[in-house]
């Protein structure tokens, strides 16, 4: 072989030329697919109101996505993936009888003043999902604190009275219907709030296998905690951060449970109702709105769990799940500046020159 | 506190663990590759000073013979890889990308292997001076990349007491083998070359750690170890950059070189097990560094192998006896991790360089991929053996902010290993903007 064979064309690149291949939109599709079978059981509870609730909200941030980056003149951030988790997520935070328009809404607001003001994915400092449940919290304290019961007996064929009703109307009253469809006695109240209010515990397993009023995605945390594990073990989700904020929020209550176990609610009920399980595991973890450090994580895990506990034993509110979470992330820059690692050989030299 | 550590595996917190590719060559016996027509000796394949030249064109010279000198302490100097010819001392291209002065020496046909240049000292009656002299007339610099004239080691700041002498033999870049073929093939030169050089520092311990993914060249080192030496040889675990120094450091003594400092700020000096077989080989004789062993690898040669390579070997000649395929898409000097890639076949094959890696398109690292922005996922921070935070220098260096990742995120103190880069899901060029920082703020304090 002579020296003028070789006619390679060769391409410049930096280093590293290897790349591990996990990439974002894996990321993302990822934490989507975890959340399908949550928003299914979701749908199996509360029958096809939660489906439309799902896909009005999700519909809602896409759309709201697209408008923004035509807007802004960015290339479509669609196919990243992380606008839908938002969707599904802010879906599974409102009362399964939520009207859709109203949805629709906490979509746009969510999306459009919880993300794409900040510059889009990745500049956000608060879960997008919940500065949509937020905002709607504000704009609608009636109907998002108006419960239906799981398990309507017609539930995949007819909608909760209030999903459909119009814009800028007043939503029906759903109680009487809520009573009719109800398995057994309902009140209209969340276990949360038949704790905090009456002292009355709801069954254990009820929470486990989701049983019970909430909204569309409160419901079974078996079935969150087994599809956060999935996302864990595929390195797909920072298991400290639910851990944290589970463990934190489980030792906050224990003191005030075993000083006055008729008013205060045990560990694990804290535990497994309301929004915790989903929040912990689906929105705290949210990457991008919490600290990078490996110390930090932890302490932002820990205050979001002190702080729901807090909020629920003595706030003015049942559920402080929401509110904790958007004031960790709006901690976590903090967090991470206070926490940042100590750099290999650097803290020696400061040693010494002391 | 990673898992490794908790089972007692000598090891570092961080880094990555990509796929090695080594078994394409580990299995591959050494081979001499024969000589080109012609070598380009680069006078600057060292750090330090570029050797001055001691030849005029049309000057005959041997297989061996200095055909330059060392331009001051840190510098060395330059030996005939053949017998031949000097055609002339040019300008030619570089890997690094500007021209530089190189000496062009054609060889004679059928030109032999064999070393008839070489001054054997006698090695009983030297004082550690006349060691690092000798060194010095060696050539023989830091084979693993960096290419640092190994004498200059030898004398350590006045502060400074050394009480161990680390081989590095980790190799842990993937693809790479030349240093495993050395552990395995050049044992006594590797265990000689060890034993000078703890005579030169007057250290009583010397401690030679391997990747664990190479138990036989720990065994083979092992069996060869003579008693009350001080010679010891540890596994380490395999990660990648188990063989940056200051990693090895730390995972063998627990010990942290401080910022911006040396090595022997805490009491080491650390070798390539291939300098240190060099230094067993040719110092004894006397004679000067003329070829390194190189790997070439990957799957654009269809020839893998450790190939022993005259210096001055144009990359273009390797890579077709190496069997280069037609789609060989991008040609690698040293490892893929931080080895740089070529714009020219015509580059020579320089002291430092311990593999060329030859990757097709079609391999799926080539593909160009959407960056995404951070999402702080955290694995940058996870990955960065010096424990620095990757994401922050990354977003403050988009934003130009090139002194504030200086000054407060110790942008310095990166070794541009590429761990952050490797391990990021928005395919963020981390490594690349920690380039452009640090040249931008060399270029301001200039
Ligand atoms: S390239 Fe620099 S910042 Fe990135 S992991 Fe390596 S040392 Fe850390
Ligand atoms: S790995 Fe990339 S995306 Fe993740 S935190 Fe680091 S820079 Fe950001």
């Amino acid at each position: 072989m002579s020296m003028q064979d070789t006619d390679l064309r060769v391409e410049l690149r930096t280093s590293p030329h290897l790349k591990q291949p996990l990439s974002v939109d894996q990321i993302m599709r990822n934490v989507v697919y975890a959340l399908l079978p949550v928003s299914g059981y979701a749908v199996y509870v509360f029958g096809i109101s939660a489906l439309a609730l799902l896909v009005v909200t999700t519909l809602a941030c896409l759309l709201t996505e697209s408008l923004f980056c035509w807007l802004s003149d960015r290339p479509n951030s669609l196919a990243d993936g992380s606008v839908a988790i938002t969707g599904i997520l802010l879906g599974l935070t409102l009362p399964p009888g939520f009207p859709l328009w109203m949805a629709a809404v906490a979509g746009f607001v969510g999306v459009g003043l919880g993300k794409a003001l900040f510059g889009g994915l990745g500049f956000n400092v608060m879960n997008p999902a919940l500065v949509g449940r937020a905002f709607v919290q504000a704009a609608f304290p009636v109907a998002i604190t108006t419960w239906t019961p799981p398990f309507a007996p017609n539930r995949f064929l007819e909608f909760i009275p209030s999903t459909l009703s119009l814009p800028f109307l007043q939503p029906p009253d759903t109680s009487q219907w809520s009573q009719q469809v109800a398995v057994d006695a309902f009140s209209g109240a969340t276990p949360l709030a038949l704790q905090k209010f009456q002292h009355v515990g709801t069954d254990t397993m009820d929470l486990f296998t989701g049983a019970i009023a909430g909204s569309a995605g409160e419901t079974s945390a078996l079935l969150i905690l087994i599809c956060g594990a999935y996302l864990a073990l595929r390195r797909m989700m920072d298991w400290r951060i639910p851990s944290a904020v589970l463990a934190a929020a489980a030792l906050t209550s224990l003191p005030f449970w075993l000083m006055d176990p008729s008013r205060y609610p045990d560990p694990l009920f804290v535990l497994l109702s309301g929004g915790l399980m989903l929040g912990a595991v689906f929105m705290a973890s949210d990457m991008v709105a919490s600290p990078v450090t490996p110390l930090g994580v932890w302490i932002y895990g820990a205050v979001i769990g002190v702080l729901t506990v807090i909020i629920r034993l003595f706030g003015g509110l049942t559920e402080g799940v929401m509110y904790a979470i958007l004031l960790g992330n709006a901690l976590s820059p903090l967090i991470a500046s206070v926490t940042q690692p100590r750099v290999y050989g650097v803290q020696r030299k400061k040693a010494k020159a002391e | 506190m990673t898992l490794g550590r908790l089972f007692r595996r000598k090891t570092f917190d961080h880094g990555v663990h990509p796929r090695d590719f080594k078994d394409l060559t580990s299995g591959l016996a050494i081979r001499r590759l024969p000589f080109a027509p012609r070598l380009t000796l680069l006078l600057s394949q060292h750090a330090g000073a570029p050797s001055r030249p001691l030849v005029r064109p049309g000057q005959e010279v041997v297989r061996g013979e200095p055909v330059a000198e060392a331009a001051g302490y840190v510098s060395v100097p330059l030996h005939a890889p053949a017998t031949g010819v000097v055609r002339g001392i040019e300008l030619v291209a570089t890997a690094q990308g500007p021209k530089a002065p190189a000496i062009l020496l054609d060889v004679y046909q059928g030109a032999s292997q064999e070393i008839l240049y070489e001054a054997p000292p006698d090695l009983q009656n030297l004082s550690r001076e006349d060691l690092q002299g000798l060194l010095q007339g060696t050539g023989i610099v830091g084979l693993g990349g960096a290419a640092f004239p190994t004498h200059v080691k030898l004398r350590p700041p006045e502060d400074a007491v050394l009480d161990t002498l680390i081989a590095n033999g980790c190799e842990c870049e993937p693809y790479l083998t030349c240093d495993h073929r050395i552990m395995l093939e050049r044992t006594d030169d590797l265990i000689a070359g060890t034993q000078l050089m703890m005579r030169a520092l007057d250290v009583h311990r010397a401690m030679i750690g391997v990747e664990d993914n190479k138990r036989d060249a720990v065994k083979a080192i092992r069996s060869k170890i003579p008693a009350n030496s001080g010679i010891s040889v540890h596994a380490v675990e395999t990660k990648y950059p188990q063989g940056a120094e200051k990693m090895l450091i730390e995972s063998l003594l627990r010990r942290q070189v401080p910022s911006g400092g040396l090595p022997s700020a805490v009491g080491v000096a650390v070798f390539n097990v291939g300098t240190l077989a060099a230094i067993g080989d040719l110092l004894p004789r006397g004679r000067g560094l003329v070829e390194r062993l190189v790997t070439v690898s990957g799957t654009g040669v269809s020839r893998p192998g450790n190939y022993l390579v005259p210096l001055g070997t144009p990359v273009r000649y390797l890579l077709e006896h190496a069997g280069a395929k037609p789609e060989a898409h991008e040609v690698i000097l040293g490892g893929p991790m931080m080895g740089m890639s070529v714009a020219s076949l015509d580059v020579p094959v320089t002291k430092g360089m311990s593999g060329m890696v030859v990757l097709e398109q079609r391999h799926s690292d080539l593909k160009p991929r959407q960056v995404f922005p951070c999402i702080h996922c955290a694995r940058c921070v996870e990955a960065c053996p010096m424990h620095l935070n990757p994401s922050l220098m990354g977003q403050l260096a988009a934003k130009r902010e090139y002194t504030t990742v200086a000054q407060e995120h110790h942008l310095f103190d990166c070794f541009e290993c590429g761990c952050c880069s490797y391990v990021c899901p928005s395919n963020i060029p981390l490594v690349q903007y920690f380039r452009i920082a640090k040249a931008i703020n060399r270029e301001q304090a200039a």
